[in-house]
C-alpha cells in the first residue's frame, strides 16, 4: 500500500567526492524549486481554483530562473483530488503561466507522491533523451472538493434529458425520487482496497511499533519548531509569495502548541485510546510546487546554475492494510544500494511527515532486525539516518502538506538545504496510500 | 488451539491465589499467547473421561467455584480476547471484570455446548443474562451461534474493542499488554437486566411457548438441550442466582450421559479427524528433488459443481482454471461464482476489493492449452464413461507428468475411468456434494493403483478448501452414493405402497433427517437416481431391490421443469404440491403395503435400518478405513440424523440386536433387501462389541 520514492542527489563539483554521474548518461540537474505558501485550507485562498496555485507557481520557477518561456519542451505536474473542471490541470496551468501552447502537458497522480511521480516523469524523459527542458510540479487544494450526489441520483440526473415529454403525474413522481434520493457523497477519505482511513492505519501502526503519545507530539513539536525557525531565519527560499489579491508571503500552519495542551487533545481516529492527535497528524492543506529540471550541458550553455543533480529513484509497493506507510523505511536501504553509499553518506535527509507516529515508526522499523528479517529480506536491521540530518527545515506536519505539491517541496529542500549545510549527497523518502 | 483442561484449571487456581496473595499485583490480564486462539473451551478428552452423572456434576461445579472466586476478586481481571473464545473460554471471561476484544476476523465469541448435546455449564447460563439480557443469553445459548466483536460490543458482551496490530503482533507484544492494562479505568458495566420477566403471566408465555415452542419445532424434540437450557436459564432469572448454579450444574451432569451428547461429541471427534490428513504429506518423488505443491488447479465441466469446485479453491488461494466445451456453460459457470462471493461481499464477510482479488484466480478458458500449468485437475463433466475416457485422454495429451488427475463421479468406479489412462497411479476420486459451497463432505476415492502421494496431495487440497475429507476405497457407489441407493430405493417402494409423499418427508423429519427424503428424491434428481438405482442395482442385485425403478423413468419421462415428486413453480413458497402425475405414477404402479411393517416407526425403521446396514457392510468389505469416517461421511453428506451421530455410533449407543430383530421382521415381509449383514450381526450376538472405542 506504500509507494515511495527516494532520490539521492551529489553538489556540483564543489567537493572532491565522486557526483555519482555516468560518463555514458545524460546528466540531469534541478535548476531551482519554488512553491506557492502552503495555507491551512478554507484560510486566504479559499475561494481560488487549484489550477491558480500551480499556475503561480509556474510563473514563480520561470520568473526566478529567467528562462524563456519558449523554451520549456514539456510540463508534467501531480495532484490528488481532481477538479472536475480542470481534469488535465497540468495544462490549464501552463497556459495561464504563459508557457507556449505548443508546449504539451500531462497530470499525473499516485497518491502523496504524485508531484515525484511527476519528477521521474521528467527525469525520465530528460535521461532518455527525449526532451531537455521539463518543469514538473505538483498541487492539491483542499478548500474546495468536489462533492457528489450519490450513484443513485447521477443516473436519475442523467436520464433527467429524456424526461421532458412524459406527463405531469409522472414528472411529479420523478421529482419526489430525486428528493428522496438527495445524499451528498464526500471524496473518498478510506483506501479503497481495504475501507481502511489512513489515520486509523496509521494508529495501529504506531502502537504496533510502540511509539507513545509524548513521543508523537515531542515528534511534532520538533518539526513546528524547525520550521519556525527556518521561516525566520528566511531559510525557506523556495516560498513565493502569493497575491490573493492581498499578498500571502509565508505558510500558515507553523504554530509551536504547549506540551500539556496537546497531551490534551483527544484521539483523532481510534477513540478514545488512539494515539493519533490533530496536533501530530498532518493538516489538510491548499498549495502548490514546482520544479526546473533539464540537461546538465543544455543548462549551463543557457547560463543556468545547477542546484543538484537528480541520481537515483524507486518506487515500492506494499501490503495496503498493516503496511501501508512504511514506505520509506523500504525505499531508503534499495535506493542507496542503487546509488552504491550508504546512510552515513548522507548528509542531507528529508521524510514526507504525514504522521509523527508514522516517521518514529518508519524510524523503528528500520532499527529493528526482525523487521529487516521478517518483511524486508534482509539479514539484519538497515539502520535509521541520524536527526542531526533529518528534517531540519521542518515537514510536512509544520509546514503542510498540499497532496500533490510535497514531492517537489522536499527535492527542492534537500538542494537548498545541501548548499546551506554545505553538503554532497541528499536523500528523500515519502509513504503513499493505496500501497 | 487453548482448552481448559484438568491440569490449566488446576494451574489457573494456583496463580490466581499468588494474585491475591501478593501485595504488589494490582490487577491481572489473561491473554492468549497463541495468536488466532484465546480459548477454544473445555478439554473434551476431560469431559468425556470424567465418569458419570455425579462425576461431571462436579465438574461443572468446580468451574462454578473457581469463576465465582475470579468474579468476586477486588483485584480487576481483564480478559483480552484475540481469536475464538467459547464455550468455558467465554464463561471465563465472562468472570472477569473487564473484557476487551480485537476486531480480528478470528476473533468470535460464544457458548455452543449446545452442539455438543451439553450446556454452558461453567456460569454461562448465569452470568449471560444479566450481561446481555434474557433474550440474546437465550440465542447465544440455544444456538451456540458465533458472535462477532462488533455486535458483542453492541450487545454488552465486551466492554471494549481494539483494532488489531496486524502483522507485527509477534514482535511486539509487550507493547500489547500495555494498551490493555491502560484501558479499564474508563470502563463502566453495562447492566442490561430484563424487568418484565418478573411478572408472571408473561414469564411462563415467554419460557414455555415462545422459547420452548421455537426450539421443539426447530429440533423435533430430539435434542434435549436446548430444552434443559432454557429451563436452566429460567431458573436463574426467576429464583436467583444459587438455584441457577445448582440447575446448571445438575444439568450439566445429566445431559452429559445422554445418547444426544454422546452422538454430537463422537460427531465432533469425527469432524477433528477428518480435518487431518491421516495420508502425510506428499513425498518427494525419487526421479526429482522437487515436492509438488498444488497451486495451480483446472475444473473440467462448468456445470453446478464444476463451478462450486473452483468457488471453495480460489476462495483458499488456489489459481484455477475453469475449462468448458461451450461459451454459455461457461459463463453460466463464472456468474455462479461470482455470485458466490458478491453476495459475500454485499453482507460484508468481505469487501469488494478482495472479492475481486478472488475472482482474479480464475482463468476460464474454452480451450485445454490452459491446462498446461495444472497440478491437479478436476474433472466434473456429464456422468458416462466415454465421456469420462474421452477427457482423461485429452486432458493427458497436455498436462504436466507431476498433475493428478481427479473424478468428481458420484458413482462410476474410478477404476473404471483409469482405465482409460498412461498414469493410473495419478487417478483418484474426489466427489464433492452439493451445493459444494455450503456442504462440507468431501469423499476421496483410491483404487488399487492410486499412489499414496496422491491420495496424500487429494487430501491436502481438501483440506484447504476447508472440506471434512473422508477417504474410501473404490467400488460401485464408493460409500455415500452406496448408502443412498438402498433407502432411495425403500422410498419408491413406500411410495407404490401409497405412503404420501409428504408423509415420507414428515417422518423423515421428525426422525431427525434435515431434508425429507422424498424431497432429497427430487434434489438429487430423479434422473441421477435412475442412473444409480439401475446401476448399483445390477451389480448388488437383490439386497438393493425395494421399489420398481420404472417408476422413476416414468417420472423423469413425463418430467417437466419444476416438477419432480413436487412441484416447484414458485420458489419461495414454502408449500410446495405433489405434482399430479407423479402420484398418478405411483397409483399405476401400487402395491399392497404389509400392515405388519407399515406403522409410522416401521416406516421410518426401514429406511433408517437399510441405510445402517448398507454402511456396516462398506467397513466389513473395506470400502470404508473405520466407522468414524463412515459416521461423518453418513451425517455431512447424506444427512443422517446428527443426534445418533452417524450409523455406527446409533449401534453402538442404540444396540445391534434390536435394530437386527426389526431387520428380521422387515426381512419376513420384502426378503433380502434387509437381510442383516455378518458384522452386523457379530455385533447384535456380543453387546460387549463396539465400532467406537
Amino acid at each position: 500500500s506504500v509507494r515511495c520514492l527516494s532520490s539521492t542527489r551529489n553538489q556540483s563539483a564543489k567537493k572532491s567526492r565522486a557526483t555519482l554521474g555516468n560518463s555514458n548518461a545524460r546528466n540531469v540537474v534541478l535548476v531551482e524549486g519554488v512553491r506557492t505558501p502552503f495555507l491551512m485550507s478554507g484560510t486566504q485562498y479559499k475561494n481560488l481554483m487549484p489550477h491558480d496555485l500551480q499556475r503561480e507557481a509556474i510563473k514563480g520557477l520561470l520568473k526566478r530562473t529567467g528562462i524563456p518561456k519558449d523554451k520549456l519542451e514539456y510540463v508534467v505536474i501531480g495532484t490528488v483530488i481532481q477538479e472536475g473542471k480542470t481534469s488535465n490541470i497540468a495544462r490549464e496551468a501552463a497556459l495561464g503561466a504563459g508557457i507556449s501552447d505548443k508546449t504539451p502537458a500531462h497530470t499525473v497522480t499516485q497518491a502523496c507522491i504524485s508531484s515525484n511521480q511527476a519528477m521521474t516523469t521528467g527525469f525520465n524523459m530528460i535521461a532518455s533523451g527525449q526532451m531537455d527542458t521539463v518543469v514538473a510540479g505538483g498541487v492539491d487544494f483542499m478548500s474546495d472538493v468536489p462533492i457528489r450526489f450519490n450513484r443513485k441520483m447521477r443516473s436519475l440526473m442523467l436520464q433527467m434529458n429524456k424526461v421532458t415529454n412524459l406527463p405531469y403525474f409522472s414528472k411529479v413522481k420523478f421529482v419526489k425520487h430525486i428528493l428522496s434520493n438527495l445524499r451528498l457523497q464526500l471524496p473518498a477519505i478510506a483506501e479503497f482496497s481495504t475501507d481502511e482511513v489512513m489515520g486509523h492505519s496509521a494508529d495501529r501502526l504506531a502502537a504496533a511499533f510502540g511509539i507513545s503519545r509524548l513521543a508523537q507530539d515531542e515528534y511534532a513539536t520538533r518539526s513546528h519548531t524547525l520550521a519556525k525557525k527556518a521561516t525566520e531565519e528566511g531559510k525557506l527560499s523556495d516560498v513565493l509569495e502569493y497575491k490573493v489579491p492581498e499578498p500571502v508571503t509565508s505558510d500558515n500552519g507553523i504554530r509551536i502548541t504547549p506540551m500539556e495542551k496537546m497531551a490534551k487533545m483527544r484521539a483523532a481516529f481510534v477513540k478514545p485510546h488512539g494515539t493519533i492527535t490533530a496536533a501530530n497528524s498532518s493538516f489538510l492543506s491548499d498549495g502548490a510546487s514546482a520544479v526546473l529540471l533539464m540537461e546538465e550541458k543544455k543548462a549551463k550553455a543557457m547560463g543556468l546554475k545547477p542546484k543538484a543533480y537528480l541520481r537515483n529513484y524507486t518506487y515500492m509497493s506494499q501490503e495496503p492494510k498493516d503496511q501501508l506507510l512504511l514506505g520509506p523505511a523500504y525505499t531508503t536501504p534499495t535506493v542507496l544500494e542503487k546509488a552504491g553509499l550508504t546512510l552515513n553518506d548522507i548528509d542531507v535527509v528529508e521524510y514526507h511527515e504525514a504522521f509523527a507516529g508514522q516517521i518514529l515508526a518508519n524510524l523503528a522499523a528500520m532499527e529493528s532486525d526482525y523487521f529487516a528479517q521478517k518483511h524486508m529480506n534482509r539479514p539484519g536491521k538497515v539502520g535509521a539516518p541520524s536527526m542531526d540530518k533529518f528534517n531540519l527545515w521542518g515537514g510536512s506536519l509544520s509546514i503542510g502538506h498540499p497532496f500533490g505539491a510535497t514531492g517537489c517541496r522536499l527535492v527542492t529542500t534537500c538542494a537548498n538545504r545541501l548548499k546551506a549545510e554545505d553538503g554532497t549527497y541528499a536523500l528523500l523518502a515519502a509513504c503513499a496510500a493505496g500501497g | 488451539m487453548n482448552t481448559l483442561s484438568k491440569e490449566l484449571m488446576e494451574e489457573f487456581e494456583e496463580v490466581f491465589n499468588e494474585i491475591q496473595r501478593n501485595k504488589a499485583v494490582k490487577g491481572a490480564v489473561l491473554i492468549s499467547s497463541k495468536p488466532g486462539s484465546f480459548v477454544a473451551g473445555a478439554d473434551i478428552d476431560m469431559l468425556k473421561n470424567a465418569g458419570g452423572e455425579a462425576e461431571t456434576t462436579e465438574l461443572s461445579k468446580n468451574g462454578q467455584n473457581l469463576f465465582n472466586a475470579l468474579e468476586k476478586s477486588k483485584k480487576p481481571f481483564v480478559a483480552a480476547i484475540n481469536g475464538v473464545a467459547l464455550g468455558g473460554g467465554l464463561e471465563l471471561t465472562l468472570a472477569c471484570q473487564y473484557r476487551i476484544a480485537t476486531t480480528d476476523k478470528s476473533t468470535n465469541l460464544g457458548v455452543p455446548e449446545v452442539m455438543l448435546g451439553l450446556l454452558p455449564g461453567a456460569g454461562g447460563t448465569q452470568r449471560l443474562p444479566h450481561l446481555v439480557g434474557v433474550a440474546s443469553a437465550l440465542d447465544m445459548a440455544l444456538t451456540g451461534k458465533m458472535i462477532k466483536p462488533k455486535k458483542a460490543k453492541k450487545m454488552g458482551l465486551v466492554h471494549h474493542l481494539v483494532e488489531p496490530l496486524g502483522i507485527f503482533l509477534a514482535l511486539f507484544y509487550p507493547f500489547l499488554h500495555k494498551i490493555y492494562i491502560n484501558f479499564p479505568q474508563t470502563i463502566t458495566i453495562p447492566k442490561v437486566i430484563s424487568y418484565l420477566l418478573k411478572f408472571g403471566a408473561f414469564e411462563k408465555n415467554f419460557f414455555n411457548k415462545m422459547i420452548k415452542g421455537k426450539v421443539m419445532k426447530q429440533t423435533n424434540g430430539l435434542f434435549p438441550a436446548p430444552l434443559l437450557i432454557a429451563d436452566v436459564i429460567r431458573e436463574g432469572v426467576i429464583n436467583g442466582a444459587e438455584a441457577g448454579y445448582k440447575a446448571e450444574a445438575e444439568g450439566f451432569g445429566k445431559l452429559s450421559q445422554t445418547n444426544e451428547s454422546k452422538s454430537l461429541i463422537g460427531l465432533y471427534d469425527g469432524q477433528t479427524h477428518c480435518k487431518k490428513n491421516r495420508f502425510g504429506n506428499p513425498a518427494k518423488p525419487a526421479n526429482s528433488n522437487l515436492i509438488i505443491i498444488i497451486r495451480n488447479i483446472a475444473v473440467l465441466g462448468a456445470g453446478l459443481m464444476g463451478a462450486g469446485i473452483v468457488q471453495v479453491s480460489i476462495d483458499k488461494g488456489y489459481n484455477v482454471v475453469l475449462k468448458d466445451s461451450f461459451s454459455p456453460g461457461l459463463a453460466r459457470g463464472q456468474e455462479q461464482i461470482y455470485k458466490g462471493f458478491n453476495t459475500a461481499s454485499k453482507k460484508k464477510k468481505m469487501t469488494t476489493f478482495e472479492r475481486d482479488a478472488i475472482m482474479a484466480k480464475l482463468d476460464a478458458t474454452l480451450s485445454y492449452d490452459a491446462l498446461r500449468n495444472a497440478d491437479m485437475v478436476i474433472e466434473a463433466v456429464f456422468e458416462d464413461i466415454d465421456i469420462k475416457h474421452k477427457v482423461v485422454k485429452e486432458t493427458e495429451a497436455v498436462i504436466p507428468e507431476h498433475c493428478i488427475f481427479a473424478s468428481n463421479t458420484s458413482a462410476l468406479p474410478i477404476g473404471d475411468i483409469a482405465k482409460a489412462s498412461k498414469r493410473p497411479e495419478k487417478v483418484i476420486g474426489m466427489h464433492y456434494f452439493s451445493p459444494v459451497d455450503k456442504m462440507q463432505l468431501l469423499e476421496i476415492i483410491t483404487t488399487d493403483t492410486t499412489s499414496k502421494d496422491t491420495v496424500a496431495s487429494a487430501v491436502q487440497v481438501g483440506l484447504k478448501q476447508g472440506k471434512l475429507v473422508i477417504v474410501v476405497k473404490d467400488g460401485p457407489g464408493f460409500y455415500t452414493t452406496r448408502l443412498l441407493a438402498p433407502t432411495l430405493s425403500e422410498v419408491i417402494r413406500m411410495l407404490q405402497e401409497g405412503v404420501g409423499p409428504q408423509k415420507i418427508d414428515k417422518l423423515a423429519t421428525s426422525f431427525g433427517f434435515p431434508v425429507g427424503i422424498a424431497t432429497l428424491l427430487d434434489e438429487v434428481g430423479i434422473d441421477v437416481a435412475v442412473h444409480v438405482s439401475e446401476y448399483l442395482g445390477g451389480v448388488f442385485g437383490e439386497r438393493f431391490a425395494g421399489g420398481n425403478v420404472q417408476v422413476l423413468k416414468d417420472l423423469v419421462a413425463r418430467r417437466k421443469t419444476g416438477k419432480g415428486v413436487y412441484m416447484y413453480s414458485d420458489a419461495k413458497s414454502k408449500n410446495r404440491p405433489v405434482n399430479d402425475t407423479a402420484t398418478q405414477i405411483f397409483k399405476s404402479f401400487e402395491l399392497e403395503p404389509v400392515e405388519a411393517v407399515s406403522s409410522d416407526s416401521d416406516i421410518q425403521l426401514r429406511l433408517i435400518s437399510r441405510f445402517v446396514n448398507e454402511a456396516v457392510m462398506s467397513l466389513q468389505e473395506g470400502i470404508l478405513d473405520n466407522p468414524l469416517e463412515g459416521d461423518i461421511g453418513a451425517v455431512f453428506g447424506l444427512g443422517f440424523p446428527p443426534h445418533l451421530g452417524g450409523p455406527f455410533r446409533y449401534v453402538d449407543l442404540h444396540g445391534a440386536a434390536p435394530l437386527v430383530e426389526n431387520m428380521r421382521r422387515f426381512e419376513a415381509a420384502y426378503g433380502a433387501a434387509f437381510t442383516p449383514c455378518p458384522l452386523l450381526l457379530e455385533h447384535a450376538k456380543d453387546s460387549s462389541k463396539k465400532f467406537h472405542s
